[in-house]
């Protein structure tokens, strides 16, 4: 198809995708349908860990993104009773000015990029380093403490949050 | 090349990605969109780590990516819940309004 292989039209359409989804986000009135929109940003970026060949961070993308802490921003958000009506805007010069702050930003990074040459390591190793077997060997063997130390924080937010939801500490 | 596919190309992707998150950062003034647009240029930003973990066929940056993701979950919840309370005290979640400790 017009020369390009299967892959690069996935590439090319999730890419549209995820940048159009991304902008819905920041642009949508409504902070629920800026929730909803994340959530398809998200689904089209794990598409993109699909076509980099890493299953595993693709399910668990889904899972805890689009299945845990976006429930958590919808939850949070309809408690809050948040709508269109009470939602608060910006001046239209502090729009403008975060607009022309992210394009030079935009400009700067795309130009660092044009002037490096390509970078053209072939891909030498196999095609199996996203495998649930391959990264469970190295997270369980290289990067044991770290895990712990996760587990941890997990914890420890975990008790952190419980006490500042709290009503009144006793 | 990543199955035909410049590795340029997931810089330019996660480069537009980070700077959307940025420009929603500065540009609204709802607390809950300004966490989305954090988490937003969290995931530009693992895509990259993934990209790069692919192309050099090396698994470090994919479990990098999986801390990352414990981290901000952790950070999600707690950040959420200090909203919450926020609202339950304040009555509202307005950058514009919240900023108390500034004087």
């Amino acid at each position: 198809m017009l020369g390009y292989t299967i892959t690069q039209w996935l590439f090319g359409i999730l890419s549209f995708l995820s940048i159009m989804f991304g902008l819905m986000v920041v642009f949508s009135r409504n902070p629920v349908n800026s929730v909803l929109y994340l959530v398809m940003t998200f689904f089209c970026i794990a598409g993109h860990y699909l076509l980099l060949n890493s299953q595993f961070l693709a399910i668990v993308h889904i899972v805890v993104y689009a299945g845990a802490i976006m429930v958590l921003f919808l939850f949070v958000i309809m408690l809050m009773d948040l709508n269109q009506d009470n939602e608060p805007q910006k001046t239209w010069l502090t729009k403008i000015i975060a607009g022309i702050a992210g394009g030079l930003m935009l400009f700067v990074l795309v130009g660092s990029l044009k002037g490096s040459e390509q970078l053209g390591i072939a891909q030498n190793g196999s095609s199996q380093i996203g495998t649930v077997k391959n990264l469970g060997k190295v997270l369980f063997s290289e990067f044991l403490f770290p895990f712990e130390i996760a587990s941890i924080l997990l914890l420890a937010a975990l008790v952190g949050s419980i006490m500042i939801g709290k009503k009144e500490i006793k | 090349m990543i199955n035909g596919i410049s590795i340029n190309y997931y810089l330019l992707l996660s480069a537009v990605l980070f700077i959307i998150g940025a420009v929603g950062v500065m540009a609204r003034r709802n607390s809950i969109i300004i966490f989305m647009c954090i988490e937003l240029m969290l995931n530009a930003v693992n895509l990259l780590l993934v990209a790069f973990s692919t192309l050099h066929a090396d698994a470090n940056g994919q479990v990098f990516v999986f801390f990352i993701m414990a981290v901000a979950a952790a950070e999600v919840a707690v950040g959420l819940a200090i909203l919450s309370m926020i609202y339950r005290n304040v009555k509202t979640i307005d950058t514009d309004v919240l900023s108390n400790l500034k004087n």
